[in-house]
């Protein structure tokens, strides 16, 4: 196939201890470190190995959202990806507007592949893959843990609640990826160097003639409730009593 | 008219209990009828299983061939044709409902509300984000249908104690044919499902190996409970994919969860919260599965749950 395109989401870093605001107007970002979604940096990981065995031609890694987001788009173009491209917004978007924003860009390039992370580990939403299938009216394959490819088909082995289930789908196609697809590239420093002269082309998501208005309002943000303090128990015969006692055994 | 409509879920034999959990959260709504369609080959005796739980006013059966399998693609029109009369489209939040309801939503130009962990009226609700991490009360707009998913792990299973009429319907909608079900591997199992037991013990990386893992799969025979696994676990390949609770994996909620030699990452911790009682057994006295535990032991794994196992029968 020609083009790849895969999407990175500028999300809170996954080690970050993510903290309400005491006014509970939405949670702390500032001065936390911001990374690509992992789930998001399988999906490039493995558009670039189709690539590297020559499945594929080109990668094109893209983002929506604030100029920050360049950062997470230069740190794809430094894993190898050949270009990028900012759909840039001061705006939250949405699941649903995200997908009509990728449909624009893959009629635009022509892509036959799009392979995004099966979730944001931000809203934790998992639905722009599914989305953007139904609008393209071309297959999705969620939850991927294999991707194989012959005859202008692709055979996804993907994660469900049952196990492994495997399903073939007719290119072109959505792939959304799920943690044991692939183990992501570090990136090397030469690689960042090669990655500043790349092409990064920056479009409005005004000038994308798409509806993007957000549906749903989000009215409070608030702590998970804790639990309560528990009880540490010195040994098997302990442990033993405490069940007892809470008449679980 | 205000009328919910819920996908099953079902294994082509029998009713999945997620489904049983959405009729719960739906009964929450304050909606004159919940309507269920169960998509099959043959949906007979599944149907009649729906028709029986509590709070369903309609149970809907769609046979076709092309429903054998739960292929999103293929049901997400289906479920678009009906969703005209109803001003709700529920499924559960399990990786089936996860793959169809945004397809869904979609096809009809709306937004999809993912994880609904509690009910606050018809438009309102509360669900978690950032891992569970923090909660969000949002608001849906009530001039369009609203599709959304429901966390399981937040509700009981409605009870069987109803009488709901079945319809069997043809629709007339054309299916794509560009997806193809092959097979599905692995799940098989004698031991009680993850999702729904109410005894669970989970092994982590403090295992060392799959021969290890073992140990686990005996103490939890031993007091018929399912077991788990941290993603650790499953990453190091010790267990199986279904067995991975956490964010990305199973979000449960049994009365028992017993985590062995499981650190206790956030991501791990907000797939078991709704748990009734959480014992952790680590060796490190430190490890953040002792803030979230009412029970913990520290003591090494290979020592304590043989000598618990013992105790136990």
């Amino acid at each position: 196939m020609e083009k790849i395109m895969v999407a990175v989401k500028r999300v809170v870093d996954y080690n970050v201890r993510v903290r309400v605001k005491p006014d509970g107007s939405g949670v702390v970002t500032d001065g936390v470190k911001m990374s690509i979604n992992p789930f998001d940096e399988i999906a490039l990981e493995e558009a670039l190995r189709i690539r590297e065995r020559g499945d594929a031609a080109e990668v094109i890694v893209v983002s929506i959202g604030s100029s920050e987001c360049q950062q997470q788009l230069r740190t794809g173009l430094a894993m190898g990806a050949d270009r990028a491209i900012l759909v840039e917004t001061g705006q939250p978007v949405e699941p649903l507007a995200a997908a009509r924003v990728l449909l624009k860009l893959i009629e635009r390039e022509g892509v036959e592949l799009v392979i995004l992370g099966k979730q944001a580990i931000d809203d934790d939403n998992s639905q722009t893959g599914q989305m953007l299938a139904a609008l393209w009216e071309r297959p999705q394959a969620t939850f991927a843990s294999e991707i194989k490819f012959a005859d202008g088909k692709a055979t996804v082995t993907r994660e469900v609640d049952a196990g492994l289930e495997v399903i073939e789908v007719d290119l072109p196609a959505v792939v959304t990826t799920d943690l044991r697809l692939n183990e992501p590239r570090y990136v090397k420093l030469p690689d960042i160097m090669k990655a500043k002269k790349k092409p990064l082309d920056t479009i409005a998501i005004t000038d994308l003639d798409v509806t993007t208005d957000a549906q749903f309002k989000v009215t409070n943000f608030a702590p998970p409730e804790q639990r309560q303090k528990g009880v540490m128990v010195e040994d098997v015969a302990g442990l033993v009593k405490a069940l007892k006692d809470k008449g679980l055994v | 008219m205000s009328r919910i409509l819920i996908v099953a879920e079902h294994d082509g034999n029998s009713l999945n209990a997620a489904t049983a959990k959405t009729v719960s959260c739906a009964a929450d709504f304050g909606v004159e009828g919940i309507d269920v369609v169960v998509f099959a080959a043959d949906g007979a005796a599944i149907a009649e299983q729906a028709a029986r739980l509590t709070g369903v006013t309609r149970v809907i059966r769609v046979d076709h061939s092309a429903n054998a399998q739960p292929l999103a693609a293929v049901l997400a029109p289906q479920v678009a044709a009906l969703a005209a009369d109803y001003s709700h489209v529920l499924g559960p939040s399990t990786t089936f409902g996860k793959d169809l309801m945004p397809r869904v939503a979609a096809l009809l130009g709306v937004g999809q509300l993912s994880d609904i962990m509690d009910v606050q009226s018809a438009y309102t609700f509360r669900r978690p984000i950032y891992a569970g991490n923090a909660i969000i009360t949002v608001e849906a707009p009530e001039d369009r249908t609203l599709v959304a998913t429901v966390r399981v792990a937040s509700y009981q299973a409605a009870a069987e104690e109803g009488a709901a009429e079945i319809e069997s319907r043809d629709l007339d909608v054309a299916l794509p044919e560009h997806t193809r079900f092959k097979e599905v591997r692995g799940g098989s199992s004698d031991r009680p499902d993850l999702q729904t037991a109410p005894r669970v013990v989970s092994g982590g990386r403090a295992l060392g190996s799959s021969e290890n893992f073992e140990l686990i799969f005996g103490f939890a025979d031993s007091i018929g409970a399912a077991v788990g696994a941290s993603r650790a676990a499953v990453d190091a390949g010790y267990v199986p994919n279904e067995l991975q609770v956490g964010q990305t994996g199973k979000i449960i909620a049994p009365e028992l969860y017993i985590a062995v030699g499981i650190s206790g990452a956030i991501q791990h911790l907000t797939g078991i919260k709704d748990a009734g009682t959480i014992v952790a057994i680590n060796k490190d006295g430190e490890a953040p599965i002792f803030e979230v535990a009412d029970i913990g032991l520290v003591g090494d794994l290979f020592q304590v749950i043989p000598e618990l196992q013992s105790a136990l029968n």
